[in-house]
C-alpha cells in the first residue's frame, strides 16, 4: 500500500471516529440544554403566575380594608358628628394614629357641597356636583376612583361611601396616600430591573412604576375585558427583555402588571448554557486530540507492518524466482546438453578422422584442426554455462566441514592474483584473527567469494582498492565477511535486480548474470544471509553472514 | 580439454565390450564409432527395451546408459540390468543436472554418473576403471 493510501486510511479512520463520537456529543449537549431551557422557562413563568396572584390578593385586601374602614366610619358616626369640622378632624387624627393611609376626609352633601373637610388641602368650598366620581358614587354606593388630579391639582385616588340618613344622601370621601399605595404595589422587588404597577382599562398608569416611561406595548396584550387568573407574556424591546405577568384586581378594574427581567431570571439558564458549551467544547477538543493520536498510532502500525510485509514479499519473490529458475534450468540443461554432447562427439570424430594419412596431406589440414579445436572449446563454454545454471536445480546437501573462513578467503583470492596485479588493484585485508571455525561447505563458499571478488574487480576495472574484512557477531553467533570495492557503485534500478538470474551489467559474453543469483541461493542454503550496500560514486560492499554451526534452512 | 594426444590408447584389443544406450541417435552412432576406433567392442541401441533385448542375446562388460529416455528410462533399465546381470557395470550419462537422479542411480548399483557433454577421454577412462574393478570383484 502506498504512503498516500495510508494517509487516506488515516483520514477515513479519523473522520469515522470523529463522526461517531462528536455527533452524539453535540446532540446530547443540544438536547440537554434545550430541555433544561424549556423546563426552566416553564418554572419561571409559573413562579411569575404565583407571584402575580399573591400580589393581587395583597392589593385587593388592602383596598377592601380601606373600603371597610371608611364604611365603618360612615355608619358608626352620625351625620352631625361628621358634619362638624372639629369632630371630623378628631376622627382623622385618631385613624392616622394607627395608619396613615388616609390623607384627608370629607363629607359632601347631595348637592355636591363640601360640608366638612379635614386634611392638608383647602377644599372646603369646592362643589363636586359635576365631578364624574360624584355621579358614580350616587349610583353605586361605594366608589374607588382611578388616579386623577381633581381640584387639588395633584394625582390622587379616592374612596367614597354613600350614606342615607334623615332622608338625605351624604357622601363620605377619603383620599388614599398614593405614596403608600405605590409602595405597596411596588413592594415586591423583582431583581434589579423588575417592576410592578397598576393600570386601568384604558391602559393609564395608576401607580408610579419603579422605572418611568412605561411603554403601553408591555401590557397591551392584557387590556380589554378582564380575565380571571394570571397571564404571562414575553416582551422584548431594544433596551430589555422581560417576562410580563398580568392579573386583574377584584376590587377595582385595574390590571396589575409585573415585569421580571429575563436576564436576571434566566441567569442560571445562561450559566447552564455556558457550562454546557464549555463541557461540549472541551469534549470535542478531547475527542479530536484522542482521535488524532489513535489515528496516528494506527497508521504508524500499518506502515510498519506494510514495510515488513513488503520485505517478506520481496524475499518470497526472490526465493520463488530461484525455485522457478531451478526447474527451468534443469529442463533447459537436458535439452541443451544432449545436442552439446552430440556436437562434441561429432567434433571428436572429425578429429579422429583428421589423424588419417590422406587428410593430413590436405593443404587445409591445419585449418580443420583449428576449427575442431574451436568447436570443442565453445561446446565446453556452453556446457559450463548450463552447469552453472544447474546450480539452482542442485538440491545436494552441502558437505560441511570445519572451516577457517580467513583461509578460504586467502585461497580464493589466490585464483585472482594475476588479474588483480594486472589491473593494478590493491587487495586490502582486514581479517579478524580470533574467528571461530565454522561448519560449512568450503567449495560452495569459495564459489561465492570468487563471484563477489570477480564482480568487485570488474566494477573497479583498473586502479582501485578491494577491502576484504571478517569478523564475528556474538549475538547471532555468525561470522561476517565483507568485500568492499571503490568502483562506480550501482544505481537503484540495478540494485533492485542484481540477484535476478541472467541479469548482468557486463558485456555480452563476459558474464552470465548467474554469479550473484547462484551466490544468493548457496548462502541461503547454508543458512546465511547475503546483503549489499551500494552508492553511486562510492562503490559497493557485499556482506555475507554465515552461521558458526550449520543448520539447514528448511524450504 | 582437447583429446588430440590421447588417440594412441586405441590399440588395445583385449578391452571390455561396451553397450551404449541413448535415445539421441547421432550421439550413439558417433560414440560407437569413436570407441571402436579406440579398440573397444561397442554396440549402440536407442532405448532401454532394445538394450535389455540385446543383453539377453549378447554379453557386454560395461553399459553406458542415458538417464532421460522415452519408454523405459535409464533408472528403470539400470534396475533391470542389475537384477538380471549383476556383474555388468553401468555408467550413467545425463544431460539433466539433477544430482538426486545420479544419487538414485548410484543407489541402484551404477558404477558412475557422468554429465553431458562429457569428454570422450573421461568416458574411456571410466569404462576402463569400471571394467577393471568388475574383474577384481
Amino acid at each position: 500500500m502506498s504512503v498516500f493510501g495510508l494517509k487516506d486510511l488515516g483520514t477515513k479512520i479519523a473522520i469515522t471516529a470523529l463522526g461517531f463520537s462528536l455527533i452524539p456529543l453535540i446532540v446530547l449537549g443540544v438536547t440537554m440544554y434545550s430541555m433544561f431551557a424549556s423546563a426552566y422557562h416553564t418554572k419561571v413563568r409559573s413562579n411569575l403566575v404565583t407571584l402575580a396572584e399573591n400580589k393581587r390578593q395583597g392589593i385587593d385586601l388592602f383596598l377592601r380594608e380601606q373600603i371597610s374602614q371608611l364604611r365603618t366610619l360612615a355608619y358608626s358616626h352620625s351625620i352631625e358628628d361628621l358634619s362638624s369640622q372639629e369632630k371630623l378632624e378628631q376622627i382623622l387624627n385618631t385613624m392616622q394614629l394607627s395608619s396613615r393611609t388616609f390623607i384627608d376626609l370629607g363629607l359632601i352633601n347631595e348637592e355636591g357641597v363640601h360640608v366638612s373637610y379635614s386634611g392638608p388641602y383647602n377644599l372646603s368650598d369646592v362643589n363636586y356636583k359635576n365631578e364624574k366620581w360624584f355621579n358614580q358614587v350616587m349610583v353605586r354606593k361605594i366608589f374607588v376612583s382611578d388616579v386623577f388630579e381633581g381640584f387639588r391639582g395633584f394625582p390622587h385616588m379616592i374612596i367614597a361611601i354613600k350614606k342615607q340618613e334623615k332622608g338625605k344622601v351624604w357622601i363620605l370621601r377619603a383620599t388614599i396616600d398614593s405614596d403608600i399605595f405605590d409602595s405597596l404595589v411596588r413592594w415586591l422587588q423583582l431583581g434589579d430591573l423588575g417592576d410592578a404597577y397598576l393600570v386601568n382599562r384604558n391602559g393609564e398608569l395608576q401607580t408610579k412604576p419603579r422605572f418611568g416611561n412605561k411603554s403601553q406595548e408591555i401590557y397591551t396584550a392584557f387590556l380589554g375585558s378582564p380575565f380571571s387568573g394570571a397571564k404571562v407574556a414575553e416582551f422584548e424591546s431594544e433596551r430589555k427583555k422581560v417576562f410580563v405577568g398580568g392579573i386583574w384586581l377584584e376590587q377595582k378594574n385595574w390590571l396589575l402588571v409585573i415585569e421580571e427581567d429575563m436576564r436576571g431570571e434566566l441567569q442560571p439558564l445562561f450559566e447552564t448554557q455556558t457550562a454546557t458549551w464549555a463541557v461540549v467544547g472541551g469534549g470535542i477538543i478531547f475527542i479530536i486530540v484522542g482521535t488524532l493520536m489513535i489515528t496516528r498510532m494506527i497508521v504508524a502500525q500499518q506502515e510498519r507492518s506494510d514495510r515488513e510485509q513488503a520485505q517478506l514479499n520481496e524475499e518470497l519473490i526472490q526465493s520463488s524466482k530461484m525455485a522457478a529458475l531451478g526447474k527451468l534450468a534443469a529442463g533447459v540443461a537436458h535439452e541443451v546438453n544432449n545436442p552439446l554432447a552430440v556436437i562434441r562427439e561429432k567434433a571428436g570424430w572429425m578429429r579422429d578422422l583428421l589423424e588419417e594419412e590422406d587428410v593430413k596431406a590436405s593443404p587445409n589440414f591445419q585449418e580443420f584442426g583449428d576449427a575442431v579445436d574451436k568447436i570443442e572449446h565453445h561446446v565446453e563454454r556452453a556446457g559450463q554455462v548450463v552447469h552453472r545454471m544447474l546450480g539452482f536445480a542442485r538440491r545436494m546437501e552441502p558437505v560441511c566441514n570445519d572451516l577457517h573462513i580467513n583461509d578460504v578467503l586467502k585461497q580464493t583470492s589466490a585464483f585472482l592474483d594475476n588479474e588483480i596485479r594486472f589491473r593494478n588493484i590493491q587487495l586490502i585485508w582486514e581479517l579478524a584473527q580470533d574467528l571461530p571455525t565454522i561448519q560449512s561447505d568450503a567449495a560452495q563458499i569459495q564459489q561465492v567469494f570468487l563471484n563477489l571478488l570477480n564482480n568487485a574487480i570488474d566494477a573497479i576495472d583498473r586502479n582501485g582498492n578491494i577491502t576484504v574484512s571478517t569478523g564475528y557477531e556474538d549475538e547471532s553467533d555468525m561470522v561476517h565477511i565483507s568485500i568492499r570495492d571503490d568502483g562506480p557503485g550501482m544505481d537503484k534500478e540495478v540494485q533492485r535486480r542484481i540477484f535476478d538470474p541472467f541479469f548482468t551489467t557486463k558485456r555480452v559474453g563476459e558474464g552470465t548474470g548467474l554469479g550473484l543469483s547462484i551466490s544468493y541461493s548457496i548462502i541461503n542454503k547454508l543458512g546465511g544471509i547475503i546483503r549489499f550496500d551500494s552508492e553511486v560514486g562510492h562503490g559497493t560492499e557485499f556482506t555475507i553472514l554465515l552461521p558458526v554451526k550449520h543448520h539447514d534452512r528448511k524450504e | 580439454m582437447t583429446e588430440r594426444n590421447n588417440s594412441q590408447i586405441v590399440t588395445v584389443h583385449a578391452g571390455p565390450s561396451v553397450l551404449v544406450v541413448d535415445d539421441e541417435q547421432d550421439f550413439v552412432e558417433t560414440l560407437v564409432k569413436r570407441m571402436e576406433r579406440r579398440g573397444f567392442k561397442v554396440a549402440g541401441v536407442g532405448g532401454g527395451q532394445e538394450a535389455l533385448l540385446l543383453l539377453g542375446k549378447e554379453h557386454f562388460d560395461v553399459v553406458i546408459l542415458d538417464v532421460m529416455m522415452p519408454g523405459i528410462d535409464g533408472i528403470e533399465t539400470l534396475r533391470e540390468i542389475k537384477l538380471a546381470w549383476p556383474k555388468i557395470q553401468v555408467i550413467l550419462l545425463s544431460g539433466h543436472g539433477g544430482e538426486e537422479m545420479g544419487l538414485r542411480g548410484m543407489a541402484y548399483g551404477a558404477y558412475s554418473y557422468l554429465l553431458k557433454p562429457v569428454a570422450l577421454k573421461t568416458i574411456v577412462e571410466t569404462t576402463y576403471t569400471a571394467f577393471e574393478e568388475a574383474g577384481v570383484r
